[in-house]
């Protein structure tokens, strides 16, 4: 029985975010299945868990924790020895790594989930329309934050810094669903966030999580 | 070499990352960046931020931007000094910081500050406030802060029983919130009402609070 449990679904931007980290990281776990389709994530029995009934939620032995990204930067602190290093050991480039972990929750994520939403989400899952005016209010935002992207990587390798980081692997879930949409169209017209895209995304880890992703979509179409 | 944090008294991020130098008991200069007259925009500060926001802070060669990265760097290197704001010493405690601090990230700002924008910013810069985004906003700060009075009747403060950034963090929009004519929807709530009190009374932060005027004339 493996210390650490992700409760989730691999379908979950957030779940992978941390099923990702654990695989990079080349650690056990158990992932513990929330279905979400059917709202388990919204019952008593699972709030306990994550007080705002969102998934995932994380055990560590005794330890528990939400939040994505509290997750993933507890993993790779604690297990900071172990697999692929996520973070810098000097202070000041790992406040460089910070700070682009910030943009990735404060300006890249909030705008991609909208658009996800709208073009993935509701026309692929939930069976629904697609709001081109939502598209056309927040594409614009998103192509701000991939310009600031497209010259930041101009000076850097990765986001974070020189080598890959949690910076850039926070991207990775809400990406890899932009990609299967008509938004991918604004990574490759942008050359160096295509090829740190195209990086990112064929990394090991990765795909073995979206192969646990796509896994997962084909049980829940079963029920 | 003095830090510099380019940005202004009033502004809810520039305050974030003041109250911490407070709190560290830092010496640091206040550049003020006129962003009535779009100087955020400029490309000199553009090379700072490329988000043209505030704050930036300068340490010697290193700029950072993002209001809680700043404040991550000064609790981090100044972490023997004063207060532990990022219980470094504990795993545990650390990884709770960084759950509370994610949860006024993604649960709390977004609600919380559409409200401040709408009732604060929004007659400042000539547009009318939106009263059905305020509207929808109140209603989910009142779940969010029901999840932080279950939270506040077992800990003290958010990560545990101790004062941490994930708190801090609260301050400069709660402060604005507390102005507007919805500050019951955080005094019903008890635990939240004391934890309030506590955290806004800390002397680091009354010196902030000074310079915070929206709202006022």
């Amino acid at each position: 029985m493996a210390a650490i449990k992700v409760y989730g679904a691999a379908y979950s931007t957030a779940a992978a975010r941390v099923l990702a980290t654990l695989h990079e990281k080349g650690l056990d776990y158990e992932l513990v299945h929330v279905d979400m389709i059917t709202g388990e994530h919204k019952k008593e029995s699972y709030i306990s868990r994550n007080p705002f009934g969102q998934v995932p939620a994380f055990e560590d032995g005794d330890l528990k924790l939400f939040e994505s990204r509290a997750i993933t930067r507890y993993i790779s602190q604690q297990y900071a020895d172990k697999g692929t290093s996520l973070e810098f050991s000097d202070p000041k480039k790992q406040a460089v790594a910070n700070l682009w972990i910030e943009v990735e929750a404060h300006h890249f994520d909030p705008n991609a989930q909208k658009l996800n939403y709208e073009l993935t989400v509701k026309p692929v899952i939930l069976g629904l329309e697609t709001d081109h005016s939502v598209v056309a209010e927040y594409e614009p935002k998103f192509e701000k934050v991939l310009d600031v992207y497209e010259e930041r990587l101009s000076q850097s390798r990765y986001l974070g810094g020189d080598s890959f980081t949690l910076a850039d692997l926070h991207h990775l879930p809400t990406i890899q669903y932009l990609l299967g949409s008509s938004a991918k169209k604004l990574f490759e017209s942008r050359p160096r966030v295509n090829a740190w895209v195209d990086d990112i995304t064929s990394r090991p880890s990765w795909t073995k999580v979206v192969e646990l992703r796509n896994q997962a979509f084909k049980s829940s179409k079963k029920e | 070499m003095v830090l510099k944090l380019h940005g202004l008294p009033m502004s809810t991020s520039t305050t974030r990352v003041m109250i911490c130098l407070h709190e560290k008991g830092l010496d640091f200069e206040l550049v003020p960046v006129d962003l009535f007259a779009r100087e955020n925009k400029q490309p000199l500060f553009l090379a700072k931020n490329p988000f043209g926001q505030v704050p930036v802070l300068e340490d010697g060669d290193l700029t950072l931007f993002e209001s809680r990265a700043i404040t991550a760097y000064l609790a981090e290197k100044y972490k023997d000094s004063r207060n532990d704001l990022i219980r470094h010493e504990s795993l545990n405690e650390s990884a709770m910081v960084k759950v509370w601090s994610e949860v006024e990230s993604h649960e709390y700002d977004p609600v919380v500050s559409q409200i401040v924008h709408q009732h604060f910013v929004a007659p400042m810069i000539g547009k009318t406030s939106d009263q059905t985004v305020i509207d929808e906003n109140l209603e989910k700060l009142g779940k969010v802060l029901d999840v932080y009075e279950t939270r506040l009747s077992n800990t003290k403060y958010l990560a545990g029983d101790f004062f941490s950034l994930a708190d801090l963090h609260h301050l400069p929009y709660t402060f604005y919130f507390m102005k507007t004519p919805w500050a019951s929807i955080l005094n019903d709530r008890p635990h939240v009402k004391a934890w309030w009190e506590d955290i806004s009374s800390r002397p680091a932060f009354e010196k902030v609070a000074v310079g915070m005027v929206f709202g006022e004339k």
